[in-house]
């Protein structure tokens, strides 16, 4: 017996045990036959145990379980052993005094379990899914088991795609690029890149100095979210922030006045909105947040006005009503700083008046639109009648006219950040809409009117002009409509607007020499604006008889400029194509210091529309160009 | 027919090496003695049990119904007794008849089994199978005896050596027994302590078993033990290394070991070369040795059947708007694909019809035009194209998912669990709908043309439907080709048939009083055959309650079972390592194929009915000609239990997986062609394996800790892999 136990072939019970057990049920064992019953007990487990594996085998694991062993006994008429069916393991632990070792066996309180609230819900249902993991034999498209992993390991193929779409974008040649930003735009099959290309465009925050590659990043993440086979998903966040972190922050770049960061936050600005304009479902949520930190970034003065112009380009992006709720209210608070900028004519302070232009510039264009599509939303809602009047009345404008007054929405080309605004609202994410009351047109009118003065108004009415003279009728019916709302409110803003003309007369001059043609440019913007009436949206809010004359004679002064004015005066139904028209004329007596191609890469930003609109409202450009 | 057809050859087998031994220079395989002798033999053995046991009634009624008169009988008993091995002798055949009686009558095996109801307590039953232990030796003298024999052995030519090794074992084992049953228990445990190291490797799992027997009461209910005595172990053997063994032990005087050989081994012996040691290991390892040879003599008509002539309408081209002249490319491939072989009956194709089928409806003759049109874009697969693999992964299947099998037409799948139920999935869009309940149904307008359409319900429509109706795992789930119905076997012993129109249970099929581990539609439907824990194989039909054959010979469970394409035989693989095929018709064994090492989870047919691939759980997927009952070929490269295996529609490809979570596809074409089965081949049995699985192995496919229990080839030759996430 002995000899046996020494072998130690298998797990054996020992004689002690059993007599222990056999106490316990109070029986008492005498030597030899402990030891027989321990021999038998042992020979007996480990039959239950071999006949056990069958069940594991057929139950096709690798892991003997409790069930698999009552099964055995079940089978061979022995009591099953209850209690122990539980998938978890049991922990078997010592005893520290004597060698004992047990199965913890914690109490369970029923009253607890039984009054508890947080019911588990029961596990998830068995199902099927599919994968097709080897085709023709070879290659695992998708790793088979669907189990989420955040780590997928990338094919060999794919991988290599994402060298070289990297290498190419943000290498040299600017061809390849081309190539590789169109491929991203449109491979179906990069899904698993995502992640990675998300990350590498996170990456704008370690090349602020290198407006080069920020403009490569920015393509990138147009052409990401331009893939139709992408879903974006949560990674939309990333990418939103990077944007923004190109419209908002004081980028090392923009150090040197030399770098034109101020197209590439207008293109970002574009492309934020572009991302809100085709995926607003996944971003909507965003959506009060970047207000709120355009807000937070308007009202720092501390901030350098690139910051500020971002911010402007920014809400500006994010439709009209965006500027209504956020800029709007800022205006008079931030006027000041900036009329204290652009009032300071010290030579040092050259280079900041101009970034003051240029804020001053977004501005007005941010709050024109913003009357222009207050009104439209008005007239369309209000008075369909007098929109069809007022393009039977337009005359030549009117088919320009007419698209805005129709219905905004439905053009994305020109007014994406309204679309998306009415969209968000629809959506249900403005709750700060409510609590805010929104401002009448002609009260708005009047209090902007009071900043910009004639400038504000030139823009209005870009359209009435282009008939100049022939089509001055209609544009008197529509002044005079207009006269009576805001006569008496003008009067303090037509005090104001000798300032500002005599600012912007005088500015390009100060800045022309150095480099500064974004500075004059957007002054003949807003000058060759000024000479047009108001456009007929906001007649019902202005008055604009005694101004018009007065800023028909002002812009002469600015010299240079005057033949923009003509030009664009003569053109432009609409700002996009006024603006367009601008850039590609105004340089011509501004030629001499820059060469004319980095001279149009600039305007878009003079006339404050980016390239991507050019992009966008190609089809316009391109029928307008001839003129 | 219903009865037990294997009792006789048994009994046979038993009975023969007898004579053979005494008569010393007869040839081994002596002629099968007539079966009516033989007939009688068994009656006279099961009396004398029944008169032991004081069941005179049984006596008499059996005497009644055999028509046997009461003298004749009692002197065949006696002859028998008396005659050739003294008392051991003739308490062993009692013993053997007592064991096939327990068999047969219980279909049980005794001790882990409730007592059988017929033959009494199981008390004398076990004891007059142990009893053969009995005879008394000088226990001391046991390790003298085999290493004496072991010394003879090592010191015999090389060419002789490896064939007589194959003795060791055996003779261990019993020697073993001996020594336990006559309670030498210390003597038991240094002799297998000596040994036991000796032994083939692929012995252990036996071993292990046998060694933790060391008293005799243990022996009673041990299963192992039963099927060591209730068989006699199998060794081939040339005869020239026999006469050299036979001389020695004469010589030595060594009848303890001549007794054992006498009563417990079967040699068969043959003329000719002896075989090499890899010849030897490649037939070894089975619970009761090799196959005899004239097991595997029968011939078997491996053919296919002549399909049925089924017009292929010729109207709707749609499909087949591909190929510019739709009609003659559709109808060339069916001929090239199975006409033109079942245009002339295939000589080795059974008579039509040997075994009746079902008609055929007009929905399978739909169902077979569909078959043909998809079979005309099937993908030839080799080497050079690979099948595209698919994987259908169970998810969050906890309760423990056990079988799976889709549907010949991969429309449906089907998956066994281990909390009882059954799940079917739908696996193309179209949703599982039930019929609508009889009132609703009476509402139908029976004329209209889609009445079959409107017999749905479609508020029922789901993906997945579940049928509750077993009381244990599921381990073997089938579809009938006509997708109609499903049949489940579980553990609660039940074979269960479920509508797939109304998914509910329609029989529960009972007979099996053990666990069920698989089960098989017919490939033609209407029969099926499972296979369990009490060893015996059944063949069903659908609208039978009761079998209406039993396959009984395997000596431990039957773990697989799979129907002959021609549905005229039935493999089935067992526990005892070995595989067997039946013949439907009469029940009789016609094949036992050795080889394997472990027990044996997985079978397929190649699509031409020739060859058998059968995998085990030690890894290996041996392949089998059917025809010459011979071993042609071995794949290694599973590291783990191999529970699925599929042939390609074409045959080119098997494809094979297993619980190591690899699909591995293998060249079947090659490694069918490789073989060269010379007519000596054939005649002896003497496979010689090239060991070539590396060059045959076209790839190796990686799930996802996912063990692969099921594939299948879908008509278009897509393989479908199946298998429950495993997260542990």
């Amino acid at each position: 017996m002995t000899e046996a136990r020494e072998e130690r072939r298998f797990a054996e019970v020992p004689r002690e045990s059993i007599k222990l057990m056999a106490e316990s049920a109070g029986v008492e064992l005498g030597d030899d036959v402990a030891a027989m019953l321990a021999e038998d007990v042992c020979y007996r487990l480990r039959e239950a145990t071999q006949n056990s594996s069958q069940f594991m085998r057929h139950a096709k694991r690798r892991k003997l379980t409790v069930e698999d062993f009552n099964r055995a006994l079940r089978w061979s008429n022995t009591e099953t052993i209850c209690g122990y069916g539980a998938q978890d393991a049991l922990p078997f632990r010592p005893l520290k005094e004597g060698e004992l070792f047990f199965v913890e066996d914690r109490e369970v309180n029923l009253v607890e379990l039984a009054l508890a609230t947080n019911i588990p819900k029961g596990c998830a249902e068995t199902m099927v899914r599919v994968h097709v993991s080897y085709l023709d034999g070879k290659g695992n498209l998708e790793p088979q088991g669907t189990v989420p992993s955040a780590v997928q390991s990338l094919s060999d193929d794919l991988l290599k795609y994402y060298q070289q779409i990297t290498r190419a974008i943000l290498g040299e040649d600017p061809h390849l690029m081309k190539v590789a930003l169109l491929d991203l735009q449109s491979n179906s099959k990069i899904a698993a890149l995502l992640p990675y290309f998300v990350y590498v465009i996170s990456g704008v925050k370690s090349v602020s100095h290198d407006l080069d590659q920020l403009n490569r990043l920015l393509h990138m993440v147009k052409s990401l979210v331009q893939n139709p086979y992408l879903y974006l998903g949560s990674y939309v966040r990333s990418l939103v922030s990077s944007v923004m972190y190109c419209i908002l922050e004081p980028l090392a770049a923009s150090i040197n006045p030399l770098n034109d960061h101020w197209t590439l936050r207008d293109y970002a600005a574009l492309l934020l909105s572009h991302i809100f304009w085709t995926h607003g479902d996944l971003v909507s949520g965003l959506y009060h947040q970047i207000l709120l930190s355009l807000q937070k970034v308007l009202s720092d003065p501390v901030r350098p006005l690139c910051s500020h112009y971002g911010a402007v380009v920014g809400l500006h992006a994010l439709g009209w009503k965006a500027v209504e709720r956020v800029l709007y209210p800022h205006l008079p608070a931030y006027w000041a700083n900036l009329q204290a900028v652009l009032d300071d004519y010290s030579v040092s302070n050259a280079q900041v008046k101009a970034d003051g232009h240029k804020v001053y510039g977004a501005i007005l264009v941010a709050v024109e639109r913003l009357l222009k599509m207050k009104d439209v939303s008005l007239t369309g809602a209000a008075e369909g009648s007098a929109a069809a009047l007022q393009n039977s009345a337009g005359g030549v404008i009117g088919f320009r006219e007419s698209s805005p007054g129709l219905s905004p929405p439905p053009e994305p080309l020109s007014e994406p950040p309204l679309g998306i605004a009415s969209h968000l609202q629809a959506g249900g994410a403005g709750c700060q809409w409510e609590e805010w009351t929104p401002v009448s047109l002609p009260a708005m009118y009047c209090e902007l009117y009071s900043f910009f003065g004639d400038s504000l108004a030139v823009r209005f009415s870009t359209g009435p002009a282009l008939g100049g003279a022939p089509s001055a009728a209609p544009i008197q019916s529509s002044d005079s409509r207009k006269e009576p709302g805001n006569g008496t409110a003008n009067l303090e803003s037509t005090r104001k607007m000798p300032q500002l003309t005599a600012n912007m007369n005088i500015s390009p001059r100060q800045d022309g020499s150095p480099r500064t043609e974004p500075a004059p440019p957007s002054l003949a913007a807003t000058a060759s604006g000024r000479r047009e009436q108001a456009r007929p949206s906001s007649r019902s809010a202005s008055q604009s008889r005694d101004i018009f004359p007065k800023t028909r004679f002002t812009p002469p002064q600015a010299g240079p400029p005057a033949f923009s004015f003509l030009i664009g005066g003569r053109q432009m139904g609409r700002r996009c194509q006024g603006r367009r028209f601008q850039t590609s004329f105004t340089p011509t007596p501004l030629l001499t210091s820059l060469p004319p191609r980095a001279y149009a890469h600039k305007l878009p930003v003079i006339g404050r529309v980016s390239k991507p609109v050019r992009r966008w409202t190609c089809s316009h450009y391109s029928l307008y160009l001839p003129l | 027919m219903a009865a037990v057809q294997d009792g006789g050859s048994e009994l046979e087998g038993e009975k023969e090496p007898k004579p053979e031994l005494m008569n010393d220079g007869s040839t081994a395989p002596a002629a099968a003695p007539s079966s009516r002798p033989e007939d009688q033999q068994t009656l006279l053995a099961v009396l004398q049990f029944l008169k032991r046991n004081k069941l005179i009634e049984s006596v008499d009624a059996l005497r009644r119904e055999a028509g046997l008169a009461d003298e004749p009988e009692e002197a065949p008993g006696s002859e028998a007794a008396g005659g050739a091995g003294g008392a051991a002798a003739g308490s062993g055949e009692l013993g053997d008849a007592g064991a096939l009686l327990s068999r047969v009558s219980g279909g049980s095996q005794s001790a882990a089994a409730p007592a059988p109801a017929k033959g009494g307590d199981d008390q004398p039953d076990v004891s007059v199978v142990l009893s053969a232990y009995s005879q008394q030796g000088d226990p001391s003298l046991y390790q003298v005896y085999y290493s004496g024999l072991k010394k003879f052995i090592e010191s015999v030519l090389d060419c002789h050596r490896a064939e007589l090794s194959q003795l060791f074992y055996p003779l261990f084992v019993h020697m073993y027994l001996e020594l336990v049953y006559n309670n030498h228990e210390s003597e038991a445990k240094s002799f297998f302590e000596k040994f036991n190291g000796d032994q083939e490797c692929y012995y252990q799992d036996d071993l292990r078993v046998l060694s933790g027997l060391t008293k005799k009461e243990h022996m009673k209910g041990n299963e192992t033990l039963l099927d060591f005595r209730t068989s006699r172990f199998v060794l081939r053997i040339s005869r020239d290394s026999y006469q050299l063994l036979k001389r020695h032990l004469q010589e030595r005087q060594n009848n303890q070991i001549w007794n054992i050989i006498q009563e417990h081994l079967y040699i068969d012996i043959f003329d000719g070369m002896p075989r090499s040691k890899s010849q030897i290991d490649s037939m070894s390892g089975s619970l009761a040795g090799e196959a005899k040879r004239e097991d595997n003599k029968t011939k078997v008509y491996y053919g296919l059947l002549k399909e049925p002539e089924i017009e292929v309408p010729l109207d709707d081209e749609d499909e087949e708007a591909e190929n510019e002249e739709g009609k003659p490319k559709k109808k060339k491939p069916k001929k090239d694909s199975m006409g033109s072989k079942s245009k002339k009956q295939d000589p080795n194709a059974p008579q039509q019809n040997r075994i009746p089928l079902p008609e055929l409806k007009d929905s399978d003759k739909l169902d077979k035009i569909m078959y043909m049109k998809e079979a005309t874009k099937r993908i030839r697969l080799g080497p050079e194209s690979l099948p595209s693999i698919c994987f259908y992964t169970f998810l969050n299947a906890y309760q423990g998912l056990t079988a799976v099998d889709f549907t010949d037409d991969s429309s449906l799948l089907a998956g066994g669990f281990a909390d009882s139920t059954v799940r079917v999935w739908s696996v193309t869009p179209k949703k599982l709908r039930k019929v609508k309940s009889a009132a609703d149904l009476g509402m139908i307008d029976k004329e209209s043309d889609d009445v079959l359409e409107r017999i749905m319900d479609e508020k029922t429509a789901s993906e997945c439907k579940i049928l509750y109706g077993h009381s244990g795992p599921v381990y073997g789930v089938s579809f009938s080709p006509d997708r109609n119905y499903l049949l489940s076997s579980s553990e609660d012993g039940t074979i269960r048939l479920w509508s797939l129109q109304t998914f509910t249970c329609l029989v529960a099929y009972k007979g099996h009083n053990y666990p069920v581990w698989d089960t098989q539609f017919s490939p033609y439907g209407y029969y099926f055959v499972s296979g369990g824990h009490d060893r015996v194989a059944r063949l069903w039909a659908t609208d039978h309650y009761q079998p209406l054959r039993m396959f009984a010979g395997h000596l431990a469970d039957i773990t697989c079972t799979r129907f002959h394409p021609n549905s005229n035989y039935v493999a089935t693989g067992s526990a005892d390592r070995t595989i067997r095929l039946w013949d439907v018709l009469n029940g009789h064994c016609v094949r036992v194929l050795t080889g394997h090492k472990g027990p044996i989870h997985s079978l397929a047919f190649s699509p031409n009915g020739k060859y058998l691939a059968s995998g085990s759980t030690d890894g290996r997927v041996l392949l089998w000609d059917i025809g010459h009952g011979l071993m042609i070929g071995e794949l290694k490269g599973h590291t783990d239990t191999i529970y699925a295996l599929r042939f390609s529609r074409d045959g080119e490809i098997l494809a094979s997986g297993s619980m190591d979570n690899t699909v591995r596809l293998w060249d079947a074409i090659r490694a069918f062609d490789d073989v060269e089965t010379d007519d000596f081949t054939a005649a002896t049995g003497h496979v010689h394996l090239p060991d070539n699985s590396q060059e045959l192995l076209l790839g190796t496919y990686l799930s996802k800790s996912t063990p692969v229990i099921h594939l299948h080839f879908t008509r278009r030759n897509l393989l479908l892999s199946a298998g429950a996430y495993n997260s542990q």
